[in-house]
């Protein structure tokens, strides 16, 4: 109780010495807008990361991203397959509505709603109870390890509201379902939304009663989608924002080199490779055997990359290249996995002729051309480099609007994707996700159709293993088939690359979000 | 008589002009990728699409469902936008004022510059000045309107720091309009974009001034107001000038459509959230909703524009009545 | 209508001033090489083969860090700028050439039979014109590319984009050339030589290519001179907002797109080459134009 008290006078303080001081704006823009307010209505890791601001999780992920309490405070497992958390008492909706199990449920609820677009954010879950007021049971599938991190991800939205505004059922932007939760926020969290324009800009509040100790000095955050980066930079360098993320990487070195600015920069988690198609033939080469199935073939077009090169010139020496699938803060990765294959052109090209093409074959390559840091350069790099070898490399790069479902939908020979195991955090991720055969929930992004035995029992056994070692241990050794294999040719890990003015103090996370609720401005 | 079959004319081409429009807007969101594919949920099944496409009412003739496709348009439902999740038609409230207040500034912008440099270019064509600007104003049509975005962007944000780069600035709301108008950054924001639409439009209406001045001047009216000898400065100004004018204003308000559609331009460089930024996103997003409602606006505006200055002219004008007969 | 009489030889009565001689040669030279850009280009920017990514950004030739291999220097892929510009130019003109040579066959034949037949057939046509005329062309442009891109992703590739813009650019310019052609057609129309001929039996066909098309050429000359400059301007404009030509295969107007990603980098020279042609190409084609239409129809306005 004592704590508790405490807690609240220091917040009430806070909430007084920031009315005491003047206001503190924090003017920011990125590429892309956020798609919904509706946290359930979409999958996009931008508009998680936004609206983070306005809601809170059961779990959240802190300063060194580690799990901690947020609306939960504790949490244990009463079977194998039911957790039990004590929620958080005395917190408030930004309409004053107080926080209780019913919300949590509510929340819960909507999101298995098969109408609802992040459904697969919670895969494992079928449900959760009511205990009492201030406790909730959650109850998954099986025994299922990484429940926590999922719920990192899972904002809790008000029952009273919802049911106030007949959003008790989720929005999905792929369906263009909308309610009104899709252009109204209300949480708990540390901001509440003062106004929402698509494309124009979208103002938040500080929260003065937010549940927990503000460890940011910001009055408002004025947020504004600018999709060129070169205006973006211009906008930083004549002062009219204070933070641009990401900072285009061709930039770095002048605005660091400008007084009043500088660069944060940091590994993200997101490692960005190429699938290679494992069906009967390449769209390249109708009515011919897909020479990629021969893994002669996938470890020459890995050694025909020079991705020294691409590191230095595209990347401006601030990517990272990796042999493997996951970064290294993620579970799952290995320094032994982490070895490319290397470049030889020579290599390559011997490697061709034992497959059976000493004179090369012909590939399509599909790469989208707004979505990861410098996609369509490196495309065009890998095109030449591949061409120099004999495979002779059609390029096409589009927006993402139309490449993810084309992608998804299986049509490319080669294409790029970027993975950051998000929101999990862990290797587990790549695995059901992009390794494993499309039934029983897994391999929703394996578009190439790569498939191996091996992978898939590690898989599957790795998905109830409680015990965290021996879990690893699996995590690696799939990890370790899916390089030996060449399932996919992982380019690099990406970096994450920011610019501000002095003066103003953000953190930075592998996991590209941008959480201001630990900023300060001066 | 005559006037009432004018104007009923000239309204029944409009009315046919706008189904043409509609009927290629219903077309684009008819045909365009299947409305189907992309509302169904990734894993159903055949009869669930069925089912869809019923309630859709994709399964009636097309041209019933172009109906429904125009009574839905005519009470304001324009569908929601793929890529935003909000009513089309809220959209595009939301971003006129942006847009209009642009094309306000540029309008002003190049008849406070054009209608003098017409003047001057007119009253001694032969001129250094003159011929500076008749070569200036070719250099200014062949120059892409995106250049000269980057050029002022990089001179006046990024070198002198003087004016901000993008976006609006401040707005103040009042009512559903959000003007710039009312605030010094609001107003800084308006000044670089405005000067590069209305450079597009400044070219045309000098020579247009010029070449309607040298045409009142040429007349018997101005020969015989100079041979009674009254001052020059009366006879340009006040006579000619005016009677120059006239085509001018109307040309300018033919323009403002136009200014609209090439605000998309303007609008991309300098970030500026009107509806051409709207426009062209939803092109690279194949946002289809929004680029029918977008075409159908934008007709409209056209429609009418053109619909009234004909039949203005038809008013106040007799010798006209007859081409537009 | 006197003006749009046939202009006897264009090239023996020229008396051009300097400028525009000076503009007429710059246009042609700029456009031959361009046309010759796989001979004289020093590298094959289409070529995949050609480019090691180890040059990119390299500065011109002539400034401190230049590298004599690149005149002007070379792009973010380390392609060669000076030879990527040939080709972007080539692609630019091939774009507006096929946008005006579609537009004038179009409206040519439209205006001619319009103007021929008059009655029902002219109303429907010029109606349509009318129709189109209301709409400016860079919206209508967008939308065609636009549409064309969401019915079939086919539509950015290297392959079916030129052909989508210059169908998307001469949408809006035939209806100037209908216009004339059909104002024209019936002056010659009501002419003694034009009712003789119906009377004898001629085919309305070969009246109309025979007879009246050789008298109303010259000022779908003019108009075409001027229409080069804007179409090559709205393939520019289209490309740049990133509906017109892919980057593996780029026009003037894509390696402005491109180049604007690094001009507050430091990197001026991929921008600035690629607009500097751009706008000396356009401004001498639109000087000739200008000259042209004074000299032989000061009837003609520009209408963008």
């Amino acid at each position: 109780m004592k704590a508790r008290h405490v807690a609240t006078l220091s917040v009430a303080f806070g909430a007084l010495m920031g009315l005491a001081a003047e206001a503190k704006t924090l003017r920011w823009s990125s590429p892309t807008d956020l798609t919904t307010l509706d946290p359930y209505a979409h999958t996009e890791s931008f508009t998680t990361s936004m609206l983070h601001h306005v809601f809170d999780p059961l779990v959240r992920r802190g300063r060194n991203l580690e799990l901690e309490p947020a609306l939960a405070v504790s949490w244990k497992t009463v079977k194998p397959d039911t957790w039990r958390f004590e929620l958080r008492k005395n917190v408030k909706f930004h309409n004053g509505n107080p926080f209780t199990a019913d919300d949590v449920v509510a929340s819960i609820t909507r999101l298995l709603d098969p109408g609802a677009r992040a459904r697969g954010n919670i895969a494992t879950v079928l449900k959760a109870e009511k205990v009492d007021d201030y406790t909730v049971d959650i109850v998954t599938n099986g025994p299922y390890p990484l429940l926590l991190n999922d719920l990192a991800g899972v904002y809790i939205m008000d029952k009273e509201w919802m049911e106030a505004n007949g959003a008790l059922k989720p929005g999905n932007i792929a369906t263009g379902v909308t309610t009104a939760a899709s252009t109204s926020a209300v949480g708990t969290g540390p901001f509440k939304v003062e106004s929402y324009k698509p494309d124009a800009g979208t103002t938040f509040v500080v929260n003065p009663d937010w549940w927990d100790k503000p460890q940011h000095n910001l009055t408002r955050i004025e947020f504004k989608p600018v999709k060129s980066d070169a205006t973006r930079v211009a906008a930083l360098l004549s002062g009219e924002l204070d933070l641009i993320a990401p900072a285009p990487l061709q930039d770095l070195q002048r605005i660091g080199s400008s007084s009043g600015f500088k660069v944060i920069e940091e590994p993200s988690l997101r490692l960005i490779m190429l699938t290679l198609s494992a069906k009967p033939e390449l769209k390249a080469m109708p009515g011919q055997k897909n020479p990629m199935l021969d893994v002669k073939v996938r470890q020459a077009m890995w050694h025909a990359i020079d991705f020294e090169t691409i590191k230095k010139r595209v990347m401006r020496d601030k990517s990272r290249n990796t042999g493997t699938l996951v970064a290294p803060p993620v579970p799952g990765y290995s320094k032994d996995n982490d070895q490319p294959l290397g470049y030889d052109q020579d290599k390559a090209k011997k490697l061709l002729a034992e497959a059976g093409y000493p004179n090369g074959f012909k590939t399509k390559l599909n790469c989208p051309n707004d979505r990861y840091i410098n996609d369509e350069q490196t495309c065009v790099a890998i095109a030449s480099m591949w061409t120099k070898v004999g495979i002779q490399t059609e390029l096409q790069t589009e927006s993402r609007a139309t490449y993810f479902p084309r992608q998804d939908r299986g049509e490319f020979d080669v294409s790029m994707v970027g993975w950051a195991t998000l929101p999990p955090m862990d290797g587990f991720s790549v695995l059901s996700s992009l390794l494993t055969a499309q039934k029983d929930g897994y391999g929703g992004s394996n578009s190439s159709g790569y498939t191996n035995p091996q992978i898939e029992e590690l898989t599957r056994k790795a998905a109830v293993e409680l015990d965290e070692e021996k879990r690893r241990s699996m995590l690696v050794e799939a990890l370790k088939v899916a390089r030996d294999t060449v399932a996919f040719i992982p380019i690099h890990q990406q970096p994450v690359a920011w610019a501000v003015r002095d003066g103003v103090d953000v953190p930075q996370f592998p996991d590209e979000y941008v959480r201001l609720w630990f900023a300060n401005v001066k | 008589m005559h006037m009432l079959k004018v104007l009923l004319s000239r309204l029944g081409q409009a009315a046919l002009v706008m189904l043409v429009v509609s009927a290629v807007s219903f077309l684009m969101f008819r045909f365009v990728g299947d409305p189907v594919a992309t509302m169904s949920r990734e894993n159903a099944t055949v009869e669930e699409k069925a089912e869809l496409r019923r309630s859709l009412g994709l399964d009636q003739p097309v041209v019933v469902q172009y109906g429904r496709f125009l009574a839905r348009t005519l009470s304001g439902d324009l569908g929601i936008s793929y890529r935003n999740q909000r009513p089309v038609t809220q959209l595009i409230a939301e971003r006129l004022p942006a847009t209009l207040e642009l094309v306000i500034v540029a309008t002003v912008l190049s008849l406070a510059l054009g209608i003098p440099l017409g003047v001057l270019c007119a009253l001694k064509p032969n001129g250094i000045a003159a011929r500076l600007v008749q070569a200036l104003s070719l250099v200014g049509i062949s120059t892409p309107t995106f250049v000269t975005g980057i050029v002022l962007i990089l001179v006046f944000a990024v070198s002198l720091g003087w004016l901000p780069s993008f976006g609006r600035g401040q707005v103040v709301d009042l009512g559903w309009w959000s003007t710039g108008f009312l605030t010094a950054s609001g107003l800084k924001s308006l000044l670089l974009p405005g000067i590069t639409l209305a450079l597009y439009q400044l070219t045309l209406i000098m020579r247009l001034v010029r070449a309607e001045m040298i045409d009142v001047l040429s007349s018997d009216y101005i020969r015989f107001a100079k041979a009674r000898g009254l001052p020059s400065r009366y006879i340009h100004f006040r006579l000619a000038l005016r009677n120059a004018l006239m085509p001018v204003i109307t040309v300018t308000g033919l323009q403002i459509g136009s200014l609209i559609a090439f605000a998309i331009v303007t609008e991309t460089v300098f970030q500026w959230p009107g509806m051409g930024l709207l426009f062209i996103q939803a092109v690279s997003f194949a946002d289809i909703p929004v680029m029918a409602a977008y075409l159908l606006f934008v007709g409209l505006l056209f429609v009418l524009i053109n619909t009234v200055v004909d039949i203005l002219y038809a008013v106040v004008d007799p010798r006209l009545r007859a081409r537009s007969a | 209508m006197k003006t749009l009489a046939p202009s006897p030889g264009l090239i023996t009565r020229i008396g051009a001033p300097i400028s525009v001689m000076v503009a007429a040669v710059l246009a042609l030279a700029i456009v031959a090489c361009a046309l010759l850009a796989a001979w004289i280009a020093p590298y094959d920017p289409t070529d995949l083969a050609s480019f090691e990514l180890i040059n990119a950004e390299l500065p011109p030739a002539f400034t401190a860090d230049g590298d004599a291999r690149f005149l002007l220097g070379t792009d973010n892929q380390g392609r060669d700028l000076l030879s990527a510009m040939l080709y972007g130019a080539r692609v630019s003109i091939a774009i507006g050439g096929g946008a005006v040579i579609m537009a004038a066959t179009l409206g040519v034949i439209l205006g001619l039979i319009a103007g021929y037949y008059g009655g029902r057939v002219d109303a429907v046509i010029m109606r349509v014109a009318d129709v189109i005329l209301s709409f400016p062309t860079i919206l209508l442009a967008l939308l065609v590319s636009g549409v064309a891109r969401a019915i079939f992703p086919g539509a950015a590739t290297a392959e079916w984009a030129p052909l989508i813009l210059i169908c998307a650019i001469a949408i809006h310019e035939w209806v100037q050339y209908a216009r004339t052609v059909r104002a024209a057609t019936m002056v010659e129309t009501a002419k003694d030589y034009v009712r003789a001929g119906k009377v004898i039996g001629l085919p309305s066909r070969r009246i109309m290519l025979r007879h009246i098309l050789p008298n109303v050429m010259s000022p779908v000359l003019v108009i075409s001179t001027i229409n080069l400059a804007a179409a090559v301007l709205t393939e520019a404009t289209l490309s740049f907002l990133g509906v017109g030509m892919p980057p593996t295969y780029p026009s003037l107007g894509t390696l402005i797109r491109i180049g604007n990603e690094f001009v507050f980098s430091g990197i001026w020279w991929i921008a600035l080459f690629p607009a500097l042609a751009l706008v000396i190409l356009v401004l001498a084609v639109n000087i000739v134009g200008d000259w042209l239409r004074d000299r032989f129809n000061p009837k003609l306005r520009v209408k963008r």
